[in-house]
């Protein structure tokens, strides 16, 4: 599985040359700018970012409970010459998109046996293997899980037909409203006339079909299946397995499988819950399949740890296969210890031998291999540390940051606040560590930090820690700001191209 | 734009509706397709129709299911098995489609009418289907393509069945697990067709490759494969080959493999033969009973009598008993409730002294265990015990065990013993029955919960039918009658549902004596709710008595009622006044 041209992760050591050249991120497009002064609209700020398994799409969902479709426009050779190709090449290529279509997924709900309001906001979109010409995905709210397929079809335009509707007043045309009767079985008048008419053995030359003329087509969403009431807490996460059938959904206490055709009914595997609600210390934040292994899973808790599970030891997997969490430093214990400890979000890597973990102040890469503790660490957050009063006061500090890996496995990112996002070097030895805004200038804010491994006592041998300074320009800035911050962010899987939401924004870079 | 005829109005409206934009309506003309093929003629539904038709892919599902069924059936309109090739392009492009239920449909269809075609036409259009569809860009074509070569290979020459066979065997190493799952649910089938030699060589090759996959959900398949493999294979070769497969299944790091593997035991020990069952197989069931996970457990516990059925008696008792026994505390409930069902099928095999000594004990067990299902599974299966071991040493411990499950304070569990109190009955004898039961029937009348109510007064009359009117004449009636008077409505109303239950059981001269004064009193309830369920029994009552009865009695007391203030009470004396106008005209 090796997307790019460097096949090793992070701790294959490269085969010779030492660690990649840093990358140079450049500006590539933004789609929904904010103009100077202009209100954001709650609706519009994105929620969800995700490519496609082929980097040829990207999906975006919205708090309005919009999903919104891009499609990649460059490299679709389909038709351009060689040369032409060749030509590009010779300007810089990078993936470009531009916007395909979108649609409703999610309204507003309300369930009136709980009394609660159910957002439209989606929480998570998921493609699907496509199985034939149309797009697949999944799109979650708090609640409920649909999926779509988004398809070109023709326009139809009857343009001849038997009986003119126009001229047949009084008649049951088609286009007069159907007689329907109470069980749905459409009465059809005809039916005993038809079935004793004799038709002549060459048939009747005066009956036509009607002539359909569809030049253009139109991109539709429609929604296929629901797959609801299956979840007491609100939906975290939605993954596919790589058995190319079945997704899990997990919300705060459980995690459930589903099969992609059955919607009304679904399989608990993973059930934090306690028998007595007070004693619950710990809820999942986020589940991902393992890519390749169908049988693997992993969630995260807020408790900083992650969980590997194996679906073939058991049908309820309450005990974990494995346990990865960071040994508590000691001395250090302080009221934000657990909730700064809480892992918002976690990705495996495209080969599933590591997994990303974010938690409020760090990145983490941990080798499913190696459960003693993170292979890496990267500093995120660490300048914030002196504020964690003011964020836990302004609700701040339970911000759900995302993180990606390129489709290389060779580095990671994370976002941040005032519209910033990092980009670390993952490869061992590797010292990049970039930070950007979300603009079109991205390196503006930027001040170059070679990062380094920190000298501190605590850090380990085979621990790197790095970009553990704190860029200036916040550092002697009046500081961050904490209205604008980058939640999601997704890397294209082939390419070193990152897609991020700034409020209602997507930002698009390539290096 | 054309006029049609009048008398064509009707085919001229199904035809333009094929395109309407109402889908009720698409669907409704697509279902009556032969209808519209017969019209236009066989030789304009080749050359218009189909067409048509085959551009129509992109309609909804509901659509698109419909078509596929008929086009399956729409041999005789086309002209015909010589022209069975026209119906082919439309259900290639529907064998794409994602929804896995028109896919299905479309390869029923294609297989249907390829059985029917002509040689020479299978290898000009429907062996080129099936290879352009193994080797479509996605998935969905390429699943379908494996439900069609069990038709294709038929009739095919030499070359063209190597070419088909190691199409088949790409298909099983397919990047996407969905085509892989596809290509070992139709193993076996596409296996029937094959020569023996290329069976033992080829397909088993496909069928170890399908059986290493590192996707649980096609191993999954591969079991089913094995079964049915396993019938085709002389029996030294599926020793050899198919017997260790399943042994190694069986021990699976995926538990929901073992399930499988649990689940086809039997089929799988039926492929393998007797002697191979007692050596191999018997080890292998005996690891699955006693498996880490317990939906393995249910699997293999329910399969418990099945399984004994293949042995002898004392390797039974040897080997599963043992584990029968275990299971029978087993920390799971409904792996005990799953042994429960299937437990008493045991009783025959074993005969009755070993029945009474190694299976009686925990047949008592499972009988007072906690979970009420558990005991609901053994007393629905009494009868098969009862031969073996007789009533007498069943019915002491069987009696608590009963009691408690009438009293249970989940309702769904109360419901379900009442549903078994008239086998039950029929099973213990009068005396039995007199003794303990009696008194429980008549509790359930005055259930909170009315499905218990309901279910308590439809088991009076079952009993009645079942011990005869003399005997509910003594033991049932009384009871009724009295509660008539009970202060509680609901309860009253209740002993009239029993009565107009009872009634056509207990016979005309029963019903007049007893039940219709005790009706008419009740016509003068103060409440409606009574008043109007009167009129309904009375209603129910009149083809049961005799007209003068009708004339005399009902007739009055409903013209009383008809009169009542209340509106429904009015409404239902009418209906049943009809009636016997009506029955009187007849």
């Amino acid at each position: 599985m090796n997307g790019g041209g460097g096949d090793g992760a992070a701790s294959s050591g490269g085969g010779g040359g030492g660690p990649p050249q840093p990358l140079e991120w450049r500006f590539s497009q933004v789609f929904g700018e904010r103009t100077a002064g202009e209100e954001v609209q709650e609706v519009d700020i994105i929620s969800a970012i995700e490519f496609d398994k082929s980097g040829d799409h990207l999906a975006t969902g919205d708090r309005g409970g919009r999903v919104v479709l891009f499609e990649r426009t460059d490299n679709k050779d389909n038709g351009g010459s060689r040369r032409d190709a060749e030509q590009m090449d010779y300007t810089v290529r990078h993936p470009e998109f531009r916007y395909k279509t979108e649609f409703q997924s999610h309204e507003p709900e309300f369930d009136y046996l709980k009394s609660l309001e159910i957002e439209e906001k989606i929480n998570k979109i998921r493609w699907c293997q496509p199985a034939s010409g149309a797009l697949f995905l999944l799109s979650t709210n708090d609640k409920t899980i649909k999926y779509w397929k988004v398809q070109e079809k023709k326009i139809k335009k009857i343009s001849e037909m038997n009986i003119d509707p126009s001229k047949t007043p009084g008649q049951p045309s088609s286009s007069s409203p159907p007689p329907v009767v109470a069980n749905g079985v459409h009465a059809d008048p005809a039916h005993d006339y038809l079935s004793k008419f004799s038709f002549p053995p060459g048939g009747l030359p005066s009956l036509r079909l009607p002539v359909v003329t569809s030049l253009e087509t139109s991109l539709v969403a429609r929604c296929r299946r629901v797959y609801a009431h299956a979840h007491d807490y609100h939906i975290n996460s939605i993954s596919n397995s790589s058995d190319g059938e079945t997704f899990i959904s997990a919300d705060d206490l459980r995690v459930n499988l589903w099969n992609l055709e059955i919607s009304n009914q679904s399989f608990n595997i993973v059930d934090v819950k306690p028998t007595n609600m007070e004693d619950l210390t710990e809820v999942i934040t986020s589940a991902e399949f393992h890519p390749i292994h169908c049988n693997m899973l992993a969630y995260s808790s807020s408790k900083g740890s992650i969980r590997l599970i194996d679906m073939r030891q058991s049908a309820l997997c309450d005990s974990h296969t494995k346990l990865f969490e960071e040994p508590e430093a000691p001395g250090s214990r302080s009221f934000f210890t657990e909730i700064i400890a809480s892992i918002s979000d976690i990705k495996f890597s495209k080969d599933g031998r590591y997994i990303l973990s974010r938690d409020y102040m760090t990145l983490k890469l941990w080798d499913i291999n190696m459960d003693s503790g993170p292979v890496a660490s990267y500093q995120v957050h660490e300048h914030l540390r002196p504020k964690l009063c003011d964020l836990y006061e302004n609700d701040s500090i339970f911000d759900k940051f995302e993180c990606c890996l390129s489709g290389d496995g060779l580095r990671v990112a994370t976002g941040s606040y005032s519209n910033l996002f990092r980009v670390f070097g993952a490869s061992q030895g590797s010292t990049e560590a970039a930070t950007l805004e979300a603009s079109k200038n991205p390196m503006r804010r930027q001040i170059q930090t070679p990062a380094r491994p920190s000298r501190t006592i605590s850090s380990m041998t085979r621990m790197v820690r790095r970009g553990s300074e704190s860029p200036g320009a916040e550092a002697n800035g009046n500081g961050y700001d904490f209205t604008n911050k980058l939640l999601h962010m997704a890397w294209h899987p082939t390419e070193n191209s990152i897609a991020c939401a700034a409020a209602n924004s997507l930002y698009m870079y390539y290096a | 734009m054309a006029m049609v005829d009048e008398p064509l109005y009707p085919i001229a409206v199904l035809i333009d509706e094929l395109k309407n934009d109402d889908i009720q309506l698409r669907l409704n003309s697509i279902r009556r397709l032969s209808t519209i093929a017969r019209a236009l003629g066989e030789e304009r539904t080749r050359k218009e129709l189909i067409p048509f038709l085959s551009e129509n892919s992109d309609d909804d599902d509901e659509v698109l299911l419909a078509m596929a069924g008929e086009l399956g059936v729409f041999i005789p309109f086309v002209g015909g098995v010589e022209h069975a090739h026209v119906l082919l392009p439309p259900l290639e492009s529907l064998c794409t489609v994602e929804e896995t239920c028109v896919r299905e449909k479309a390869v029923d269809s294609l297989c249907k009418i390829g059985s029917e075609m002509r040689e020479s036409d299978l290898v000009d259009s429907f062996v080129p289907l099936v290879k352009r569809l193994a080797a479509g860009e996605w998935f969905a074509a390429r699943v379908s393509a494996c439900g069609l070569f069990h038709v294709a290979y038929q009739g095919c020459t030499d070359v063209l069945k190597t070419e088909l066979r190691s199409i088949y065997n790409q298909l099983c190493q397919d990047d996407m697990p969905m085509v892989r799952r596809a290509a070992a649910t139709n193993l076996g089938k596409f296996a029937t067709t094959l020569e023996s030699s290329y069976l033992n060589a080829e397909i088993m090759t496909m069928f170890d490759d399908l059986t290493k996959d590192e996707q649980d959900s096609v191993r999954l398949l591969a079991v089913e494969g094995c079964a049915a493999l396993g019938k085709l294979l002389e029996p030294q070769d599926c020793v050899a080959r198919v017997l260790p497969v399943i042994v190694n299944f069986s021990q699976d790091k995926s538990w929901r493999v073992r399930y499988m593997v649990a689940n086809q035991l039997y089929e799988l020990c039926e492929a393998v033969g007797p002697d191979c069952t007692k050596t191999d197989l018997v080890p292998a069931y005996v690891r699955l009973l006693q498996d880490n996970e317990a939906e393995v457990r249910i699997a293999a516990a329910g399969k418990v009598t099945k399984f004994c059925q293949l042995l002898n008696p004392e390797l039974s008792i040897q080997h599963i008993l043992p584990c029968v026994k275990d299971l029978s505390s087993d920390s799971s409930q409904h792996v005990r409730s799953a042994l429960a069902s299937v437990i008493m099928g045991m009783a025959p095999i074993l005969g009755k002294d070993s029945t009474i000594e190694h299976l009686l004990p925990i047949f008592l067990s499972l009988l007072k265990d906690e979970f009420p299902d558990v005991r609901l599974n053994i007393i629905s299966k009494l009868d098969q015990v009862n031969q073996v071991i007789g009533i007498d040493r069943l019915s002491q411990s069987l009696l608590p065990a009963i009691v408690e499950l009438a009293e249970d304070r989940h309702w769904r569990v109360r419901l379900a013993i009442i549903e078994y109190v008239p086998l039950l009955a029929s099973q213990l004898g009068i005396g039995f029955f007199d003794d303990k039961l009696g008194a429980l029937c008549m509790q359930w009348l005055q259930d909170k919960v009315y499905s218990i109510r309901e279910a308590g007064a439809n088991n009076l009359k079952r009993l009645a039918e079942e011990f005869g009117s003399e005997w509910a004449m003594q033991h049932l009636v009384p009871q009724v009658l009295e509660m008539v008077n009970n202060p509680h409505y609901l309860h009253r109303m209740m002993a009239l549902r029993a009565i107009s239950l009872m009634a056509p059981v207990m016979g005309s001269e029963i019903t007049c004596s007893k039940f219709l004064p005790v009706v008419v009193e009740a016509s003068k309830d103060i409440v409606p709710n009574i008043k109007f369920n009167v009129a309904k029994l009375m209603q129910s009552l009149i083809p049961i008595v005799d007209q003068s009865v009708v004339d005399k009695t009902i007739r009055q007391c409903l013209v009383d009622l008809s009169e009542d203030p209340d509106v429904d009470v009015r409404y239902f004396a009418n209906q049943a006044l009809q009636s016997i106008n009506g029955a009187a005209v007849a």
